[in-house]
C-alpha cells in the first residue's frame, strides 16, 4: 500500500500523515476540519496525485441532497421525451444520471473522492450517505440494479464547523484537525512555493505575520493562502526587508497589507494603533 | 491497557466509542502504529476523537494514561520499578501489537526474556554514562518505547530518548487548548452555535420547479404538463435580541459584542434593542440611550408576536429594587417594577432565554439574579459555546 508523505508542493505535518494513511489503509472516511485556508481542500488534490489516483470532486451547497451523490432521475427529460414520442423513453436507464459516488465506484482504479464542505449541507445529509459510505454501494430503484464499488475509493470530506456531524458518522471517520501552522512548518510551506526566497525577507515577513495574527481584535485573523499571497507581493513589488523591520517594530500596518486584512474594520484598528503609537512616541 | 486509556477517554467525557476503539485495534494490526509513540498518539487521536473541541480533553487523558511509561517519575529512576513498569508494559504491547512473524523473529534472536536483559543493560550503560551529568533524569531513558528498538533493525536508545522528549511535548503543549467548549468563545465558533437557530421554510414568492407535484398533476392530466411552483427555502428564525449596556456590563462588553456581530450576519429577521441593567416602559435602539432612539416597550409587545424569539443578554446583577420595586430604576421613573415589565415579555414571547456572561458557580450569589432565572424558569445559560448551544436547543425545542 502506498503511503502519502506529503509532496511536493505540499507540506504534511506528521499527525496529517499518519491520519491520511490510516485512512487510506482501513479504507475509511477521513474528516478534515481546520480554520479556511489551512489547506483542506488542496490535501485531497495533493493526496491523489502522490498516490497516483484520479480525484473526483464533489463541492457540496446548501441545497445539495445526498441523492445527488449517487444518481438522479432525470423526470423532466423523460416527460418531455414521452411528449414529443421519442424512442429513448421506454428505457428508463437513459434518464438515470450518474452521480460522483457512482463514477468513483465504477472506475476503474480506485480514485479519491474529495466531498467538500459537508456542513453546508443539510443536517440529515451524512445521514443519508451513512451506508453509502460505509458498504460502498447503493441500489438504483428506477431500474433496480445494485451499484458496488469496484475498488473503495479513498474518501476525504471537508468541514468548515457550520453544522454538527451526526455522531454515527463520525464514528465510522477518521478525523484530523489542521491546526494553523506554526512559524517552522511555515517556513517549510514558504520554501515548497517559492523556493529559494531571500531568507531575511523571509525572517521579517514571517514576524510582521504572525504579530499581526496575534493581534487581539482582529475581526479576521490572515490565513496560510493570504500569507503566501502577500509573499508574492512582497517580491513582486521588491520590498526589502529593512522596510519591513521598521514597520513591524513601530506596530505600523504592513506594506501592502491589502493581501492580509480583508476587512475595513480590521484596517482601521491597525490605523488607530498607528496612530496611537505616532503620538505615544 | 488501552482499555483502561479507552475508559478513562469515556470518564473525562470524550465520546468514543466501541466502534472506534475496534478501529484503532485494527490500525494498530495493520501496523499504523508503527511502535512509536508519537505515531500512535496521532493514529489514536485521529480514531477516537471525533471534535476538535475534545482534542484537549484527550491530551489530558492521554498524558495521564501514558504518563508512567512516558515520564518515570525521578525517584523511581533510581530503583528497579522503573525497568519493571515499562516491561509489563512492553510485554502487554507487544502480545497486542506483534504479528506472529514479528513474534518469531523476536524468538529468532533469543526471545523476550533475553531482550529484555539486553535492554536493561543497555539502560544501565546509559545510566552509568550519564550519572556524572546532573540532567539525567529530564531524559528519561527508561521509556519502553525502546520498543523500537526490539524491532531487527538494532536498538537505538539514545535517538529514542530525544524522539520521546518530543512527542510528549506534543500532548503537554495542549493546543488544542482554546477549542474546548467550556472555555470563552470567539466570534467564529458564536456563530456556529447561532447556525443551529437556522429553520429552512418556504415562504414568499413561488419560484422553484416542484418535481415530485408537477409529475403528480401531470399524470393526474392525462399526460399534459402542468408545471407546479414553490416558493424558495430560507432561514425563517426571527429574533428579537435584548442587550445590557453599561455599569456592571463593561466587563463582558467584549464578549457581548463577539456575540453581537456574530448574530448580525447570520439572521434576516433580527432586532436589537438596549436597556440598562433591567427593561422598563422604554427601551433604546442604539446603545448611547439618546430620547431619539427611543421605543416604548409596549410597542414592541404589539409589534411583534409569539413566533419571534427572544434573547436577553445581561449579567442579572443589580439592586432588588431595581427589578422588584417601582420607581426603582436607576436611570429614570419607573411607575411598573421591572419584574412586571420582564414578566410581559416573557409571556409575550414564549421562546425567551438568558444568556449571562457571569460564569453560571456565581450565579446564585446575587438576588436578582436568582429572581430573574426563575422568571425564566431556569432558561437561563453562560455565554460560553456550551451555554448558547443548550440556549439554542432550548429556542428551538
Amino acid at each position: 500500500m502506498a503511503r502519502f508523505e506529503g509532496t511536493s508542493s505540499f507540506v504534511a505535518t506528521e499527525d496529517l500523515k499518519v491520519a491520511v494513511n490510516a485512512a487510506v489503509s482501513l479504507q475509511r472516511p477521513l474528516l478534515i476540519k481546520g480554520e479556511p485556508g489551512t489547506g483542506k481542500t488542496v490535501l485531497a488534490q495533493e493526496v491523489a496525485r502522490a498516490l497516483g489516483k484520479d480525484l473526483i470532486s464533489w463541492h457540496i451547497k446548501s441545497t445539495t441532497k445526498a441523492q445527488q451523490g449517487l444518481y438522479e432521475y432525470d423526470a423532466v427529460s423523460r416527460l418531455r421525451d414521452s411528449q414529443l414520442g421519442d424512442a429513448r423513453v421506454h428505457d428508463i436507464g437513459n434518464y438515470i444520471i450518474h452521480g460522483k459516488l457512482w463514477d468513483a465506484f465504477e472506475a476503474q482504479n480506485a480514485p479519491v473522492l474529495l466531498i467538500d464542505e459537508i456542513d453546508k449541507a443539510d443536517i440529515e445529509f451524512p445521514n443519508d450517505l451513512l451506508l453509502e459510505l460505509d458498504r460502498m454501494e447503493f441500489f438504483v430503484y428506477e431500474t433496480r440494479q445494485t451499484i458496488k464499488a469496484r475498488q473503495r475509493p479513498v474518501i476525504i470530506i471537508t468541514s468548515n464547523n457550520e453544522k454538527e456531524l451526526p455522531d454515527a458518522f463520525l464514528r465510522r471517520c477518521f478525523f484530523h484537525y489542521i491546526k494553523f501552522p506554526d512559524r517552522e512548518t511555515m517556513e517549510r510551506i514558504v520554501e515548497v512555493h517559492y523556493p529559494g526566497m531571500k531568507s531575511l525577507l523571509l525572517r521579517e515577513a514571517l514576524t510582521a505575520f504572525y504579530e499581526l495574527r496575534e493581534l487581539p481584535g482582529l475581526k479576521k485573523r490572515p490565513s496560510t493562502s493570504e500569507f503566501l499571497d502577500w509573499l508574492k507581493l512582497l517580491m513582486a513589488e521588491d520590498i526589502g526587508p529593512e522596510l519591513l523591520r521598521e514597520k513591524s517594530a513601530a506596530k505600523l500596518i504592513p506594506p501592502l497589507h491589502g493581501a492580509l486584512l480583508k476587512n475595513e474594520q480590521d484596517v482601521h484598528l491597525f490605523e488607530r494603533l498607528a496612530f496611537i503609537h505616532r503620538r505615544g512616541g | 491497557m488501552f482499555i483502561g486509556f479507552f475508559l478513562a477517554l469515556r470518564a473525562a467525557g470524550v465520546k468514543a466509542s466501541l466502534r472506534e476503539y475496534l478501529t484503532l485495534q485494527e490500525a494498530m494490526q495493520a501496523g499504523l502504529g508503527d511502535y512509536d509513540i508519537d505515531t500512535f498518539y496521532y493514529l489514536a487521536r485521529a480514531t477516537l476523537v471525533k471534535d476538535e473541541r475534545f482534542i484537549d480533553k484527550f491530551d489530558r487523558v492521554f498524558a495521564e494514561s501514558f504518563k508512567g511509561i512516558l515520564q518515570p517519575k525521578p525517584a523511581a529512576l533510581n530503583g528497579v520499578e522503573a525497568q519493571d513498569l515499562p516491561e509489563e508494559w512492553l510485554k502487554l504491547l507487544a502480545e497486542k501489537l506483534l504479528s506472529d512473524e514479528e513474534k518469531a523473529q523476536i524468538e529468532a534472536m533469543g526471545g523476550f526474556e533475553k531482550l529484555m536483559e539486553t535492554l536493561a543493560k543497555r539502560l544501565e550503560e546509559q545510566k552509568a554514562r550519564h550519572e556524572g551529568g546532573s540532567k539525567w533524569i529530564g531524559t528519561a531513558g527508561t521509556s519502553p518505547f525502546g520498543a523500537n528498538g526490539y524491532n531487527p533493525e538494532g536498538v537505538r536508545i539514545g535517538q529514542q530518548t530525544g524522539r520521546n522528549r518530543k512527542a510528549v511535548k506534543v500532548w503537554d503543549q495542549r493546543e488544542f487548548k482554546n477549542l474546548a467548549s467550556d472555555v470563552e468563545i470567539g466570534t467564529r465558533n458564536m456563530k456556529v452555535a447561532l447556525r443551529r437557530l437556522r429553520r429552512f421554510a418556504r415562504e414568499g414568492a413561488a419560484e422553484e420547479l416542484d418535481l415530485a407535484d408537477t409529475i403528480g398533476s401531470t399524470a393526474r392530466n392525462a399526460g399534459f404538463l402542468d408545471l407546479k411552483m414553490v416558493p424558495e427555502r430560507h432561514n425563517a428564525v426571527k429574533l428579537l435580541l435584548m442587550l445590557d449596556i453599561g455599569g456592571s456590563m463593561d466587563d463582558h462588553i467584549t464578549l457581548c459584542e463577539q456575540l453581537f456581530s456574530a448574530t448580525k450576519g447570520e439572521f434576516k429577521h433580527l432586532v436589537h434593542l438596549y436597556f440598562h441593567n433591567c427593561p422598563y416602559d422604554t427601551l433604546w435602539t442604539d446603545a448611547r440611550f439618546r430620547s431619539a432612539d427611543a421605543v416604548p416597550t409596549h410597542d414592541i409587545l404589539n409589534k411583534y408576536d409569539a413566533t419571534w424569539k427572544l434573547i436577553f443578554i445581561g449579567d442579572a446583577a443589580m439592586s432588588p429594587y431595581e427589578l422588584i420595586q417601582p420607581g426603582g430604576g436607576i436611570s429614570s421613573w419607573n411607575t411598573e417594577s421591572g419584574q412586571d415589565w420582564l414578566q410581559r415579555l416573557v409571556t409575550a414571547f414564549p421562546k425567551s432565554v438568558w444568556i449571562n456572561p457571569v460564569p453560571e458557580k456565581h450565579w446564585n450569589y446575587t438576588q436578582s439574579t436568582k429572581i430573574i432565572r426563575e422568571m425564566f424558569e431556569n432558561r437561563m445559560y453562560g455565554l460560553t459555546l456550551e451555554g448558547l448551544d443548550a440556549a439554542m436547543h432550548r429556542l428551538m425545542h
